[in-house]
């Protein structure tokens, strides 16, 4: 019981944060979910019903905005979130073997969470920093020149 | 980078190797070397000039000098002569008759060394781009104060037009244009959009306009909104550009204070303000009615065109939307005049163009070279050759949405017209170039993949052309595909340009029609020899 009030206020305190900073504006209906996402890690189905009261927007309209753009989550996501770039130019340069050691490094399939809710593997579209391919983004940090032999010490330095 | 002044090739097809070219190469290298010339001279292995009686070439560039047979015993008189002393070895020189095929383009060429020409990334690298100060001592708002005290709108618009300018998006259209449609449009309220959504695979010149030079994007952005009557405007950068955003909304505070946005702009009537705006992860926004609806807090799905956002774009109102690129050159064009701009480049695509360098080459990076430099010469110069001197196979332009370019199109100048006459296009600047270890049938498998993603899904030729056609790449790729299949990719492609709502949908058929276009050989020994030719795919008799 006690978990679930926890998890019902720190959903609306991000809401509120995000509402007090883009104000209660349909138009900024994309900053404030994106700001939610980036404080809880997804968008909790609670969440969503907060800001469409606040925004007296209807739930529908926003769980279309909500599951169309790739950065929005509408499931939970593990600590951890590996973005692998799966575009041609990095996948020239040698991803496809990078994204073969990383899925077996994690034991994950694309788009799957592991059991321990430690990581998360998705594939992103190009990322814009081609000249450095194959990338991987591992939270806000970017790998470039990523080879299969370095990825389980990118790895370890998620311990936590 | 910009100090090459003399290029040397060296052809590596199997009969110059086969005469010692590889030897050639060396003692040429080591030649250089010697005399303390590497840093001024790019040397370079290039693959098919064609058969020829005098193979193997050596091509001096920029006096377009070919020489051949050359002997590896000749590499130290060559260097020696030519390259130090300036003086063509006449005795060496390949004979007229020579001259004929592939190695024609080498003439045509003379007398260019392709240099780095720096319009749009004048200032990236150069200055502090948190600072406004360090922007205005370079040439920064000078456009803008010319702009509001000494011209109409009307004059504006017109020098845009003189210089040419098209825009850098990918589709090329006459920027001057499109501004005087915005502003032939009556309204009291109309808009000004940055694009910079920038999400083609390979493409990130934009990124780096904005993180290195943000304020060019506010004046650009300020000169295009009095030149239209505009009074508010949006840059729109994608979610994952964290950095750039912060740039863009520091620099925007910092020309408030300095008095260069809000209300009576240098003391002139001219009031604007500027929002930036997240995106949050979508290939789709790019395309301009989808942003203006990702702006309006909507799914980011293109809108029916016609009306064009120039007579009702952002919430309805006449709407200005331009690539940051673009953006980047009109400061430069206000200040030195149309005329001036049109000094670079080609008479049809005049101005410089931002490309991005990819793949399997030695270098990769960001050039700004003028229109009209061929595939070969960004190769050899600025790429610095292909890596471990494998050849060259295919190189894609623009992103997912560019073409596929085989290599008997390296010779074509890179401008809008001239590569729409040769059927493919320029798309946003990205050059991944691939060597011959790349299968096409993969690679067009990955493009096709990116597509099927980021198809948003609103009209059903793009929808389900996509996912159809990934499923047949993946059967080839398989081994278990059939030449039926080839037809119905054919199809696919031809009913997405034709039937599709939106520019996404329009291009996803190209890699398959390039692919079956330019390589069906290779796709049908995956079919009917059950063979990838270049050890790739995975062959593993699956089928979906």
């Amino acid at each position: 019981m006690t978990n679930k009030n926890e998890k019902d206020r720190s959903i609306s305190e991000a809401v509120d944060s995000a509402i007090n900073h883009f104000g209660d504006n349909r138009e900024e209906l994309i900053p404030i979910l994106n700001h939610v996402n980036r404080i809880l890690g997804y968008l909790p189905s609670e969440a969503l019903e907060e800001i469409s009261k606040q925004l007296k927007s209807s739930r529908s309209q926003l769980f279309s905005v909500a599951s169309f753009y790739h950065m929005l989550s509408t499931k939970p996501r593990g600590k951890h979130v590996i973005q692998f770039c799966e575009s041609a130019p990095c996948h020239v340069v040698g991803g496809r073997e990078v994204w073969q050691t990383l899925k077996e490094a994690v034991n994950l399939e694309e788009d799957e969470t592991s059991p321990d809710g430690k990581w998360s593997l998705i594939t992103t579209s190009c990322l814009g920093l081609c000249g450095v391919g194959p990338v991987i983004v591992i939270d806000d940090d970017a790998y470039g020149n990523v080879t299969p032999e370095q990825i389980k010490d990118i790895l370890a330095k998620y311990s936590d | 980078m910009k100090s090459v002044r003399s290029m040397v090739l060296v052809s590596s097809d199997p009969i110059s190797m086969e005469r010692g070219a590889a030897q050639v190469y060396e003692n040429l290298k080591t030649e250089i070397e010697t005399l303390g010339l590497s840093d001024e001279i790019s040397l370079t292995m290039i693959g098919d000039v064609g058969r020829h009686d005098a193979l193997p070439f050596v091509i001096v560039y920029p006096e377009a000098t070919i020489y051949g047979p050359v002997k590896p015993e000749n590499a130290q008189h060559l260097v020696e002569e030519h390259l130090y002393k300036g003086r063509v070895v006449p005795e060496l020189q390949a004979s007229h008759k020579e001259l004929t095929g592939k190695i024609a383009w080498v003439n045509a060429r003379k007398g260019t060394l392709p240099a780095e020409q720096r319009i749009v990334l004048q200032r990236v690298g150069v200055i502090d781009p948190e600072n406004i100060e360090e922007y205005i001592i370079n040439d920064g708002y000078q456009a803008l104060g010319k702009v509001l005290s000494e011209m109409s709108p009307r004059d504006v618009i017109e020098e845009v037009k003189a210089s040419g300018l098209r825009g850098r998006g990918g589709a090329g259209f006459p920027t001057g244009l499109k501004w005087g449609f915005v502003a032939g449009t009556p309204a009291k309220k109309k808009y000004v959009i940055c694009n910079g959504d920038e999400s083609e695979p390979g493409t990130f010149k934009d990124r780096l306009i904005l993180e290195g030079d943000p304020h060019s994007i506010i004046e650009a952005m300020s000169i295009a909104a009095y030149a239209v009557g505009a009074n508010e405007g949006f840059i729109y950068i994608r979610g994952e550009y964290l950095l750039a955003q912060e740039r863009l909304k520091k620099a925007i505070k910092q020309a408030y204070d300095y008095g260069i946005l809000g209300e009576k702009i240098f003391g002139s009537e001219f009031n604007f303000d500027i929002h930036v705006h997240s995106g949050a992860g979508a290939y789709i926004c790019g395309e301009e009615t989808a942003l203006i609806e990702s702006i309006e807090g909507k799914r980011g799905e293109p809108r029916a065109r016609p009306p064009y956002p120039t007579t009702h774009g952002l919430w309805g109102k006449p709407t200005l939307v331009n690539n940051v690129e673009t953006l980047a050159n009109i400061p430069a064009i206000l200040r030195n005049g149309g005329k001036w701009y049109r000094s670079f480049g080609t008479p049809s695509s005049p101005g410089t163009k931002v490309y991005t360098i990819l793949g399997n080459v030695n270098v990769t990076g960001l050039i700004e070279v003028p229109m009209g430099i061929t595939l070969r010469e960004v190769i050899a110069i600025y790429a610095k050759g292909m890596k471990n001197d494998v050849s060259f196979k295919v190189a894609q332009t623009g992103g997912s949405s560019g073409s596929i370019i085989p290599a008997s199109l390296q010779d074509t100048p890179m401008d809008f017209d001239s590569f729409q006459n040769a059927g493919v296009s320029l798309g946003s600047g990205a050059l991944l170039i691939c060597d011959e270890n790349t299968c096409v049938l993969d690679l067009a498998k990955v493009l096709q993949n990116f597509f099927k993603k980021e198809s948003c899904g609103k009209c059903n030729p793009c929808r389900i052309g996509n996912e159809r056609a990934y499923q047949i790449l993946e059967n080839i790729s398989q081994g278990t595909g059939t030449m039926q299949d080839l037809d119905d990719l054919a199809m696919i492609s031809k009913n997405m340009y034709e039937l599709s709502n939106c520019g996404l949908g329009q291009t996803a058929g190209s890699p398959i029609r390039d692919i079956l276009n330019h390589y069906r050989a290779e796709v049908e020994a995956h079919i009917k020899l059950k063979v990838c030719p270049s050890g790739v795919c995975p062959m593993s008799g699956k089928r979906l």
